[in-house]
């Protein structure tokens, strides 16, 4: 009944009206896995995990989850599952105590059971204290964790997170992390996170998908993602046309992929500290002055820009364009 | 990890958080409560049709009639147009099922917020049944209607309504489970109704107008405040299919003792209703409730 994998996404897609939100995708996450979704807002992150945990019916293709076909089996699909969605699902009117019981009767789980299950979890997210406090009286943190507890209170064998740390501070966002992670040790939980936060889904994921604008790029170890990006990166800033600098470093030996992105030179090379003086020799032979000049091991960062052709900072740089993005696709779903 | 089969499951749970909304803050329901003392007291107890005849004397040149005869015509006319001569109880027996209507009228409302705040995208990922979370607000407006209409009817009471004299006690109780059973299927069909409009809605503003929309004239296209037989012949129509009309019957007939239709096929006629009403939002909300 387990199967090989706790998510295998079939050809998933999803279309709201003109726009391909999620486009044909493909991939598997195995049991006890942390598997992470990167991509830029409206990069279809959500919409996947939507379409994950039978929030929304898929236009194309499937996903077995749990073994589960999230078409055929949505109910099936939906006692496995935790899921914390990206907006705050609590209801304010009650206290942390009551939604924890309500969600609790929603999966069934006797009463004494579940108190038992609250009384834990509350503990686990430190929000024993304000058990019996309206959620409307809670910070963003607090409701946050609130939301982590009654994702995990039917003790689910797969737990979705939708960008578990968004708007939270750095403090906050470890701390949650520390949860996500106590959970796959202690309970062997499998997680689906989407994020776009680079460092986090460097540092906590086991593997990570790359997604931008509906389609998964890249699958991989985050180790294994960075070395497709070969050695170092190089980013140089000019003075004068950088036009004429590409040209030049683009025939020296060992320098790969030379571009300008967003005004800077960036390039690949298998040692960039060594590589930098023969630059600087070449550049100035040809009368181009280096202004500055920056060597960077490979991060995440490198790895999106790799992919997508774009900077996952600038990306989310750009909210207007973000919440643009999101008006239209919540106008194209009415 | 077997409760998925049972159709009911979570129904009381999604019911019981309504009402803990609803008990713990008095506010909400102290403020739904005044319209309906506010016609009771200040319509019901200015607009006595009784007082009309009897209030002061009338001189008409040329004529000289008793002061007696004209009470006597009055009573005789107030008795053939709403069946008793006290129109205030005529009245504060229609509030019962107005008090009724209002609080299903605002069940609407509830889910556009859970959908706005995002409890109900947490919801679709448990595996209660969809029909759970239409039936469990059905079911809070249902039992909250009930209290409501206790509570006017103490009112109406306290404010001189009088009811049907050849009541036994025993009678009078079963008259007030029956008014109960009624009251029940009003709430369950209009709260289904207003709860089905608003299943893909993410905005209040035209939930309220479609409430303000069908506020006044179901309002006053029924029995409420005059008998159906004072209308013009096309209102009547709207009166005749309205279910306030036949709830309205069902409460003047075995408060009062003056039914209009007969009590029987007022409860065929808002069963029918209410069962229609509560099918239509089930079925719907398997189907809407989802995004896409």
């Amino acid at each position: 009944m387990l199967g090989d994998s706790a998510i295998k996404a079939i050809n998933l897609t999803k279309r709201y009206g003109p726009i391909l939100a999620v486009d044909h995708i493909n991939f598997e996450v195995k049991y006890g896995e942390v598997f992470g979704f990167l991509g830029p807002n409206g990069a279809g992150k959500t919409t996947t995990i939507k379409m994950l945990t039978t929030v929304t019916r898929p236009t194309e293709g499937t996903a077995l989850v749990g073994g589960y076909d999230i078409v055929k089996q949505p109910a099936k699909v939906r006692e496995s599952i935790g899921v914390v969605p990206q907006d705050f699902t609590s209801d304010e009117d009650l206290t942390g105590w009551e939604n924890l019981m309500m969600i609790a009767g929603l999966y069934g789980i006797p009463k004494r059971e579940a108190k038992e299950r609250a009384t834990e979890l509350l503990d686990l997210v430190e929000l024993s204290h304000a058990a019996d406090r309206k959620v409307e009286t809670y910070s963003g943190g607090m409701r946050r964790r609130l939301e982590i507890a009654m994702g995990l209170i039917n003790r689910p064998r797969i737990l979705f997170l939708d960008e578990p740390t968004l708007g939270l501070d750095a403090q906050t966002r470890a701390a949650i992390w520390s949860y996500v992670f106590r959970l796959k040790e202690q309970l062997g939980t499998t997680i689906f996170v989407t994020t776009h936060y680079l460092e986090e889904a460097d540092q906590y994921c086991d593997r990570i998908a790359i997604i931008d604008h509906g389609k998964i790029l890249a699958i991989g170890t985050p180790r294994d993602l960075k070395k497709v990006v070969g050695g170092d990166v190089v980013i140089l800033q000019v003075a004068g046309n950088p036009e004429t600098a590409v040209k030049v470093l683009q025939n020296i030996d060992g320098l790969s992929d030379v571009r300008i992105v967003e005004g800077f030179i960036r390039f690949k090379v298998s040692d960039g500290s060594r590589a930098a003086p023969l630059i600087f020799d070449v550049l100035s032979k040809a009368g181009v002055r280096v202004t500055s000049i920056a060597i960077k091991e490979p991060s995440m960062d490198e790895v999106f820009m790799e992919y997508t052709g774009h900077s996952l900072r600038d990306e989310w740089g750009s909210r207007e364009e973000a919440m643009a993005m999101r008006r239209i696709v919540r106008t194209a779903r009415r | 990890m077997t409760m998925a089969s049972n159709p009911l499951h979570g129904l009381w749970t999604l019911t019981d958080r309504e009402l803990k909304k609803w008990y713990k803050a008095p506010v909400v329901l102290i403020v739904t409560l005044i319209q309906p003392i506010v016609w009771l007291a200040f319509f019901g107890k200015s607009m006595n049709m009784a007082s009309i005849f009897t209030n002061g004397s009338v001189n008409i040149p040329g004529l000289n009639i008793p002061k007696q005869i004209i009470d006597q015509i009055a009573q005789a006319y107030l008795k053939s147009t709403f069946g008793t001569t006290d129109y205030f109880s005529f009245l504060a027996a229609s509030m019962v099922a107005q008090i009724t209507f209002f609080t299903a009228m605002n069940s609407g409302m509830s889910i556009v917020w859970d959908r706005r705040l995002g409890v109900l995208d947490k919801l679709l990922t448990t595996p209660v049944p969809r029909g759970s979370i239409i039936m469990g607000k059905v079911l809070n407006s249902v039992l909250r209607s009930l209290a409501q209409a206790t509570i006017v009817l103490i009112i109406a009471t306290l404010l001189g309504m009088k009811f049907n004299t050849s009541l036994t006690p025993l009678g009078f109780a079963l008259s007030i489970v029956g008014v109960y059973a009624a009251l029940t299927l009003l709430a369950l069909g209009f709260s289904a109704l207003y709860l089905t409009l608003a299943l893909r809605s993410t905005n209040w503003q035209s939930q309220m107008a479609i409430i303000n929309l069908l506020n006044m004239p179901l309002m006053f296209a029924s029995n409420s405040f005059y008998p159906i037989k004072m209308m013009p012949w096309w209102l009547r129509p709207i009166a005749y299919i309205n279910p306030l009309t036949y709830v309205n019957d069902v409460t003047r007939g075995l408060l009062l003792g003056i039914s209009t239709f007969s009590v029987p096929m007022d409860f065929l006629y808002l069963a029918v209703f209410a069962i229609a009403f509560s099918a239509i939002g089930i079925v719907l909300s398997w189907r809407f409730l989802s995004e896409g």
